[in-house]
């Protein structure tokens, strides 16, 4: 049944998410309306099998960390399927370093991505114009008053503008920031390694991690794998 | 303290003789109780070195029908150990192209628009399950929706203190002025099932507990009210409870009440229930409900589609 599944959400990746019809000015709730009843009558009741398999249990391949910006949903830019990914969305796409108190959220969904649903990849995905790494970047050195959450949470990514800024200083800001954006990314999959479980499961191979940069300005994606390679232990 | 050997250790990785002590730190990292802070440098000895892989750029070229690539041939013999690995990437260069061919190429005017700045009408919180994204079930498009999402769409209120569901509610609410937000709850929600069955007294590690305590209020609400369901009856009562329950957290934030007050911000419940497709939707009527503690509000404008 699995397998089935599998093949029919492989069909559903040939047919376009929804009607594009961006140009109209419409009230939110016409909105949201019509969107359900395009999902409805052109994905879900098309193809009862996989969503009857999708109502039991979710076997998603990826834990995918992305932007909460509107422009960068992984759905659209990936074409990702209902059941094919689990998502976490927030300001800049940040994994934060194990800490039980202060990112709980987060944790969570590490935890239950790896320990219960078992994906075999995390791919986290930065993307161009980041309005979270625009900030991390810029305060407080441009002397703006504080966003008050919004700092406390970018400066997750402070060892990245720190190397960025070590190496890129030279270059226009809007560079710095591009460069931040992907260094960012590269931190955030290093800070999954400080989850005991996704250390564990990656260097027994059953995860892999990934990190991805979506460029809207250009209409490119970057993807690389993350390496991870431990010490060997020294002969006695 | 006594310096142990590493053969003590029982973890399933080895590390050099010379950073005994670093290893006895990293012994507490894989037990249950963590010391924030002592992360730091003891990973970068476990990880003598990552690197990422050479970076595969994708670019979709205005040549129909083909697109190219940029590929460097010498670094692509070494970026996949494995078939599974090249599976994978060629599987996310496939669905980026099909993206790039039938959404970004064709609305390219639109799409250069966005990369200009967004102004999405819509802020939404929903949970991380993959079967729940909003742009699949709503539709939404690029640029329509500033999107949150975790375990069990739970909004912590503002009392709680910093976390990244509301640095992503300041951003929207008052860097980008959303005008709506909609928290959307589901079906057969792993993290609801969890809340729901927390016990009082547990004294756990987990992260999932850590979080999902958020929607406590939520959880002894239906306890009380629904005592006589069944266990999945009363995590399908917690998991409306809980959009509820978000609502009135939305309302702890005085820059969120402020814009609800004054009419230039609304708040939505919403949930979706996957099993039998069908989407119910509800808005909070601020002005008609009488907020009190542990109390719903008022709703009006209530949908249910089928």
């Amino acid at each position: 049944m699995a397998k089935q599944s599998l093949e029919v959400a492989a069909e559903l990746q040939g047919t376009d998410l929804v009607g594009f019809d961006h140009h109209v000015q419409k009230d939110p709730v016409q909105m949201i309306t019509e969107g359900f009843r395009y999902f409805k009558t052109n994905k879900f009741d098309k193809n009862p099998e996989l969503f009857n398999c999708l109502a039991h249990d979710q076997w998603p391949q990826f834990l995918v960390f992305a932007c909460s910006d509107s422009r960068v949903c992984p759905s659209h830019i990936l074409n990702f399927q209902p059941g094919d990914a689990f998502m976490v969305r927030n300001i800049a796409n940040m994994v934060p370093p194990f800490d039980q108190l202060r990112y709980s959220g987060v944790g969570a969904a590490i935890e239950y991505a790896i320990k219960a649903l078992e994906v075999p990849n995390i791919l986290v995905i930065g993307h161009s114009r980041c309005g979270g790494i625009k900030r991390l970047m810029s305060h407080p050195e441009d002397g703006s008053a504080p966003y008050d959450f919004i700092d406390e949470w970018v400066k997750i990514g402070k060892p990245a503008k720190a190397k960025v800024i070590a190496k890129f200083g030279h270059l226009p800001f809007e560079t710095q920031c591009e460069h931040c954006e992907k260094e960012s990314v590269d931190l955030s999959l290093m800070n999954l390694l400080s989850y005991p479980y996704v250390q564990k499961a990656v260097a027994s191979k059953r995860l892999r991690l990934m990190g991805g940069y979506y460029n809207f300005v250009n209409g490119t994606f970057e993807r690389w794998e993350f390496e991870c390679h431990f010490s060997p232990h020294l002969p006695a | 303290m006594a310096t142990p050997s590493p053969t003590t250790f029982s973890q399933p990785f080895n590390f050099f003789k010379d950073v005994r002590r670093t290893t006895l730190k990293t012994s507490t990292i894989f037990g249950p109780k963590l010391k924030s802070g002592e992360i730091e440098h003891t990973h970068l000895r476990l990880l003598t070195f990552f690197k990422t892989g050479p970076r595969l750029e994708l670019k979709a070229s205005k040549e129909p029908p083909g697109l190219t690539q940029q590929l460097d041939n010498s670094r692509l013999e070494s970026l996949a150990e494995t078939e599974n690995v090249c599976d994978f990437f060629e599987d996310l260069k496939h669905r980026f192209l099909r993206f790039k061919k039938r959404k970004f190429k064709e609305n390219l005017e639109h799409f250069q628009n966005l990369a200009q700045g967004q102004a999405p009408k819509f802020m939404i919180i929903a949970c991380a399950d993959s079967r729940v994204c909003p742009s699949n079930i709503l539709g939404f498009q690029p640029g329509e929706a500033f999107v949150v999402r975790n375990i069990a769409n739970l909004v912590p209120t503002f009392e709680s203190g910093p976390s990244e569901t509301n640095a992503a509610l300041e951003f929207a609410v008052n860097a980008l002025k959303v005008e709506n937000i909609l928290v959307i709850g589901h079906s057969r929600c792993g993290g609801i099932r969890a809340l729901m069955s927390m016990q009082d007294e547990e004294d756990s590690s987990s992260f999932i507990r850590s979080w999902v305590v958020v929607g406590n209020n939520a959880r002894l609400i239906t306890k009380s009210a629904a005592s006589n369901l069944s266990f999945d009856q009363q995590c399908r009562h917690c998991e409306k409870e809980s959009v509820y329950h978000s609502l009135s957290n939305l309302l702890t934030y005085p820059w969120i009440e402020e814009k609800v007050a004054r009419g230039e911000l609304f708040v939505h419940g919403g949930y979706y229930d996957f099993v039998e497709c069908t989407f119910e939707k509800w808005t909070m009527d601020y002005e008609g409900g009488n907020l009190q503690k542990n109390s719903r509000f008022a709703v009006k404008n209530q949908f249910y589609w089928c």
